[in-house]
């Protein structure tokens, strides 16, 4: 409630809060730089050895210099895309696996002990069989972050999907409702927030099985990057691509938030 | 008899043995007529209406609506189901014509209906907002009005009070007394709550326990002509309360 006055308690509350913000914003800054001075400086002073840690000066000369050559937006690009088509597919997928298996219980019953196996099944394990299938290529790497997300995903949709309250499938029955009725207007909708909490999920699994694939077969990206860098002994370049990828990330996380906000906004959604 | 049941019973299968739901159960309820079935929790009251609303299938005896042998769920019959169950991702507009798409009825005259509906029951300016945002009271109507929206003549209600608190009870199930009355609908309403039942019904079938036979039919004659809150405060209301209480049999 938002009051025309409000009162000396409430302002004094709200200058507390905004107080207590600004320091632990402050305090998030001074740690950051705190450990990029200290790193700086250790290499500088030569308390520990540059070439094997790297520096904040030396990564970004790094990235100067993957800019300057015109690699740095092919390498980010490459990840990016690759990325964003595995979460694409392994969110689509599954959840349409996941509504055949709601849609018939025998077929679910079916494929549970496979999914169980697959699930317990450390994916990256089945990297070298897609080499060997699919060729040294984006198709192995996006494989690869489809065989990590996939399995996750059948299994939170079709436990949402199964979740859905029985009064209502019933009422739905009472009305007439065939079983694709039953779906599109009220097992789907009813599973909207499971959807997007899987996708969320799914980004962080297609980075790993991106950078996963990269490291094994690829001649461009993050992760071939940093196994380049790794293999000719640049500490500088190793480092600079994990920064990167790191800030890739967290934008295309962001990014995800923002899009949910906006479909929830589309929808009517209420938080 | 708009309802008519003959010797209805019903058995299931479960991997851990059969259940006899319902053994023998005959009743009729006539056009308009208010029916309200108690019984102890689990003796088969919603396997009894799933029969009647034609979802599940009796093993023996017949249920007939209108004449008819119901088979499948038909637009004759409504249900509010336990608790309103209103959707929450759709608009109250949505959520009341969900019958109506469902059944590919959503036409500009069947859209009227229901925006009289809403008008007349105080839910007019609420059709966009979401049910979050509605009282439990005012989400009981529409659920009401979404089962009236495609115009059945017989309303199942299945417990659809009992997730209120007493209070929201009381004037809720009056309300919806009220506009079942206005709309001559004829309703049977399975519920556990003696009062409840009493106070909103013109006959009042006792169910036994599992496997259910109907133990009793109790007409509940002057207090027919009362609204359910001057039937609480009638001098008859306790004599048909014990008389139920004892048919039920709940204490061994």
């Amino acid at each position: 409630m938002t009051e025309l006055t409000p009162s000396p308690q409430r302002l004094a509350y709200l200058r507390r809060r905004q107080r207590r913000a600004r320091l632990i914003r402050a305090w998030q800054i001074a740690l950051l730089v705190a450990l990029l001075g200290l790193w700086e400086l250790s290499t500088r002073l030569g308390w520990s050895d540059g070439f094997l840690i790297s520096s904040p000066s030396r990564m970004l000369a790094t990235v100067a210099k993957l800019w300057r050559e015109g690699q740095l937006w092919h390498h980010i690009g490459t990840s990016v895309l690759e990325t964003v088509v595995g979460f694409t597919a392994g969110t689509a997928l599954g959840t349409l696996i996941a509504v055949c298996m709601w849609w018939s219980d025998t077929l679910s019953r079916i494929l549970d002990p496979y999914l169980v196996v697959l699930n317990a099944l450390p994916k990256t394990a089945l990297g070298p069989i897609f080499i060997v299938w699919m060729g040294a290529g984006m198709g192995s790497i996006i494989t690869m972050t489809l065989a990590i997300s996939l399995i996750v995903t059948i299994l939170n949709m079709y436990q949402g999907f199964r979740g859905t309250d029985p009064e209502k499938i019933r009422l739905m029955r009472t009305l007439g409702a065939s079983r694709g009725q039953i779906l599109r207007l009220l097992v789907f909708p009813a599973n909207y927030a499971t959807l997007l909490a899987t996708l969320k999920v799914n980004v962080g699994l297609s980075w790993v099985g991106v950078i996963m694939g990269e490291f094994l077969v690829s001649r461009s990206g993050l992760g071939y990057l940093i196994v380049y860098g790794s293999q000719v002994f640049n500490m500088d370049l190793v480092m600079a691509s994990v920064l990167i990828l790191a800030i890739a990330a967290v934008i295309m996380y962001r990014l995800v938030l923002w899009v949910e906000k906006y479909l929830n906004h589309l929808l009517g959604v209420m938080q | 008899m708009i309802i008519e049941l003959q010797n209805a019973a019903a058995t299931y299968q479960a991997p851990d043995g059969e259940v006899e739901a319902l053994r023998d159960v005959s009743f009729g309820v006539e056009e308009g007529e208010f029916c309200s079935i108690v019984g102890p929790s689990g003796c088969g009251k919603s396997t009894l209406l799933g029969a009647i609303a034609g979802l599940e299938h009796l093993s023996s005896g017949s249920v007939r609506v209108d004449g008819q042998e119901v088979t499948a769920p038909t637009s004759r019959i409504g249900l509010m189901p336990q608790r309103d169950q209103l959707f929450e991702w759709r608009s109250i507009w949505d959520n009341v014509t969900l019958g109506l798409q469902v059944m590919g009825q959503n036409t500009p005259e069947r859209q009227k209906h229901v925006r009289e509906l809403l008008e007349r029951y105080d839910l007019g300016d609420f059709s966009r907002k979401k049910p979050g945002q509605l009282s439990g009271g005012m989400r009981q109507r529409c659920a009401l009005i979404r089962t009236l929206a495609t115009d059945p003549r017989i309303l199942l209600l299945d417990e659809p009070f009992s997730a209120l608190d007493y209070q929201t009870r009381l004037s809720v199930s009056s309300d919806i007394y009220r506009i079942i009355r206005e709309q001559h609908k004829t309703a049977l309403l399975v519920t556990h709550d003696i009062s409840e039942a009493i106070s909103m019904s013109d006959r009042v079938i006792v169910l036994s326990r599992r496997p259910a036979v109907v133990k009793d039919i109790i007409d509940m004659g002057a207090l027919k002509s009362l609204p359910p809150l001057d039937r609480r405060d009638s001098p008859a209301f306790s004599g048909y309360f014990n008389l139920i209480w004892k048919e039920l049999d709940l204490h061994d």
